[in-house]
């Protein structure tokens, strides 16, 4: 497609002097202002960890998408519901030894927040697209459910932080590891060893089962795929079930590693987003590169600049940049829905 | 006779009329004080006076939102952006150029803030404008989530502004809005000022939608590719009615600045937007009455609930938002068009009623005017 800014060519050497001007912008703050390899070494560690979250989201934004054509903004709070959840039923009174009463309190929060995934989409979306909503509507909808659950979320666990523990100690306080020097929380890799699992479960069910198979066809040619014997809102629910377990397990991975809060969702919802913008909407993997892309991105940014206030920036900025010049995605995305004149 | 467009044209006069009335009697109450009763004494002390101005204020930005996402089928995420760009630029022009002698003789005259005014709606149009012009050309929801991120870019700005935007605290000490010596203050006063430019701004958008824009928009809605065929330069449209929808915003921002006489970060970040989204939505999309009815409607519901809830479960907090959010989605579901659509269907009730009906009126007939 012809972007607004003339021939691919043009828009190629733009780009390649683009990243030129700004990997030497980043070095010349550096020299000024004597980071080391070790710093960029810490802030990329740092930046993967919360990127693997936001490739979570992200994840679940593109799975949704794909099927529905609705971006849903709930996305961010199946995060905190999570980590809320998690954090709710660990600090229970029961007689079970810690770790099987954490392992319990995880499977129990992804089977409930899956629920309310399931249930958000046959209470609302389903019923709308029943009536032959528009795609704005729909989206309003994800957004009225949004408020909603932040509030509850309030109502139940007040503003207060809650707290899921370290996965390896089970306390507070992580054990750290220094490898060469830099900070590696254990938290961060069980947040890796998640993803990975979640990434290679999810590739087993698309590639290898019926159902996800059917879940394929569906995104590719909901009517083609209907023809075929393939029922399309079931399909619909499947997504929004994915999402939500998807998100929980998110949640619980990095609740542990911050402190949990009823407006967390927010945050994770919108950086989610970016992600799966960052690989076209269409794009499970990408949305998971994309990810980690953007964490790493908004670490190393606000690091060797300083302004940490304006951290939340670059993720956004990205993303007006990506829409301007490729809304097909940076990374393996389509050109689906893209072009109009 | 009285055709389709003709009555069109007659609801919406009838209709501009009552609400003007409305508006006079709400006012005239607060000012005149008959039988020592004020606004407030007629609500229970649930909806205050200071709640009508700032439904004002916010219908201004909600009928530019009304054009875009009904006429030009796009969201804007990022609204309350725009209103912080008309906030900021007043606040900023307003407290800083006399204090620091910018401009001597000129801005520290009465009609300085009036021209911040139009400076800051040109500022946002323009940087409307320029995000606009490449994102309209893409399909589908590609501008609300443009928007979205420009929204966001915006709020951090204003929060971490530094000396410019006083970063959390904002700027206070905006001086009020005055023609010569008459200062558009105390309240009663600003009432009238933002309730006229109000009605100003709705009857501006009855008149976008019956335009050539509007045409062309309402063409885009039913089909994009017949539009586009018969010569509408669909993307130029969508982009002047954003533009507009973002002057409108910043205005709206610039009254809401003097009306505060403070400003901070607060109103202008993703929550607002979505808030504003959601006003456009209840109170219906296609319809610039929908964005006073749609004000108003979440205004009353929070401020009700608000004060219910905190009767029933004796806390105060966000805890309202719980109803705000269900009733926003039940809305969505049942009445996807929104209030004020239920409310001309009711009209159009009424008017197939015998008595409204003149001889040789019937519905089968062709339209008078068929002018494209």
């Amino acid at each position: 497609m012809q972007g607004f800014l003339g021939n691919r060519s043009v828009k190629r050497g733009l780009t390649v002097a683009a990243m030129v001007v700004l990997v030497a912008l980043v070095l010349f703050l550096a020299y000024q202002k004597n980071f080391g390899p070790k710093a960029f070494a810490q802030w990329t560690i740092d930046g993967i960890r919360g990127g693997s979250i936001y490739g979570l989201v992200g994840l679940g934004f593109v799975v949704i998408f794909s099927v529905t054509g609705v971006i849903n903004f709930a996305q961010g709070e199946f995060v905190m519901l999570g980590a809320m959840f998690c954090a709710t039923f660990y600090a229970l009174d029961v007689p079970l030894p810690p770790p099987l009463k954490l392992v319990v309190a995880i499977i129990l929060t992804v089977i409930i927040v899956t629920l309310v995934g399931v249930i958000f989409e046959r209470a609302t979306i389903s019923p709308a697209r029943a009536r032959g909503a528009h795609i704005v509507t729909l989206i309003i909808i994800t957004i009225g459910f949004t408020i909603t659950v932040r509030a509850i979320a309030l109502l139940l666990w007040g503003s207060r932080a809650k707290i899921v523990p370290a996965f390896t100690n089970l306390q507070q306080t992580d054990v750290i590891f220094r490898p060469l020097g830099l900070t590696l929380s254990a938290q961060s890799l069980w947040i890796w060893g998640t993803v990975a699992v979640v990434l290679a479960a999810l590739y087993y069910f698309f590639e290898r089962t019926m159902m996800g198979k059917a879940f394929r066809a569906c995104a590719i040619n909901p009517r083609a795929a209907e023809l075929m014997g393939i029922n399309p809102s079931r399909m619909s629910l499947l997504s929004f079930a994915l999402a939500a377990a998807v998100g929980a397990v998110g949640g619980i991975v990095f609740g542990a590693a911050t402190r949990p809060q009823y407006d967390m969702g927010l945050v994770f919802g919108l950086k989610g987003f970016v992600a799966a913008i960052m690989a076209g909407m269409v794009n499970p993997l990408g949305a998971v590169l994309g990810g980690l892309i953007l964490g790493v991105a908004e670490n190393v940014g606000a690091g060797v600049t300083g302004l940490y206030g304006y951290r939340d920036l670059i993720a956004f900025v990205i993303l007006i940049l990506i829409l301007l010049f490729r809304p097909q995605g940076i990374i393996g995305g389509g050109e689906r829905g893209v072009e109009q004149t | 006779m009285v055709g389709e467009e003709g009555w069109s044209r007659y609801a919406n006069i009838m209709g501009l009329g009552v609400f003007i009335a409305i508006i006079v009697v709400f006012g005239l109450i607060e000012t005149i004080e008959p039988f020592g009763l004020r606004f407030r004494d007629l609500t229970g002390g649930m909806i205050t006076f200071d709640t009508l101005i700032r439904i004002g204020i916010l219908t201004i930005v909600v009928v530019g939102l009304n054009l875009l996402m009904g006429y030009a089928g796009q969201i804007s995420l990022g609204q309350a952006g725009y209103y912080g760009i008309g906030a900021y630029v007043s606040a900023i022009l307003c407290t800083m150029a006399p204090r620091h002698h910018l401009l001597p003789g000129i801005s520290d005259t009465w009609w300085w803030p009036w021209l911040v005014i139009v400076v800051a709606m040109l500022v946002t149009g323009g940087f409307a404008y320029l995000i606009g012009k490449p994102i309209l050309r893409l399909r589908g929801m590609y501008l609300a989530m443009a928007t979205l991120g420009l929204g966001v870019v915006m709020y951090t700005v204003f929060r971490e502004g530094g000396g410019l935007t006083g970063g959390h605290d904002g700027i206070s000490g905006i001086p009020r809005l005055s023609i010569g010596n008459f200062t558009f203050w105390p309240i009663e006063r600003y009432y009238w000022l933002v309730w006229a430019v109000a009605i100003a701004v709705i009857i501006i958008g009855l008149n976008v939608i019956n335009s050539r824009v509007g045409r062309g928009l309402r063409a885009i809605e039913s089909s994009e590719v017949a539009a586009s065929t018969m010569g509408v330069d669909t993307a130029n449209y969508k982009v002047q009615i954003f533009v507009l929808s973002a002057m409108m915003a910043s205005l709206a921002g610039s009254l809401y600045a003097h009306f505060q006489a403070l400003v901070a970060p607060g109103p202008f970040g993703f929550v607002p937007s979505v808030e504003l989204v959601c006003m456009a939505a209840v109170g219906g999309m296609a319809s610039v009455w929908g964005a006073a009815l749609g004000v108003t409607f979440f205004f009353l519901v929070k401020e009700v609930l608000r004060a219910r809830m905190h009767q029933l479960l004796g806390v105060g907090g966000e805890y309202e938002l719980i109803g705000y959010g269900i009733i926003l989605i039940l809305v969505m579901i049942f009445m996807p068009q929104g209030l004020s659509f239920g409310g001309a269907k009711a009209l159009e009730w009424l008017r197939n009623l015998k008595v409204f009906r003149r001889a040789g009126d019937k519905e089968t007939e062709p339209r008078a005017e068929q002018a494209v």
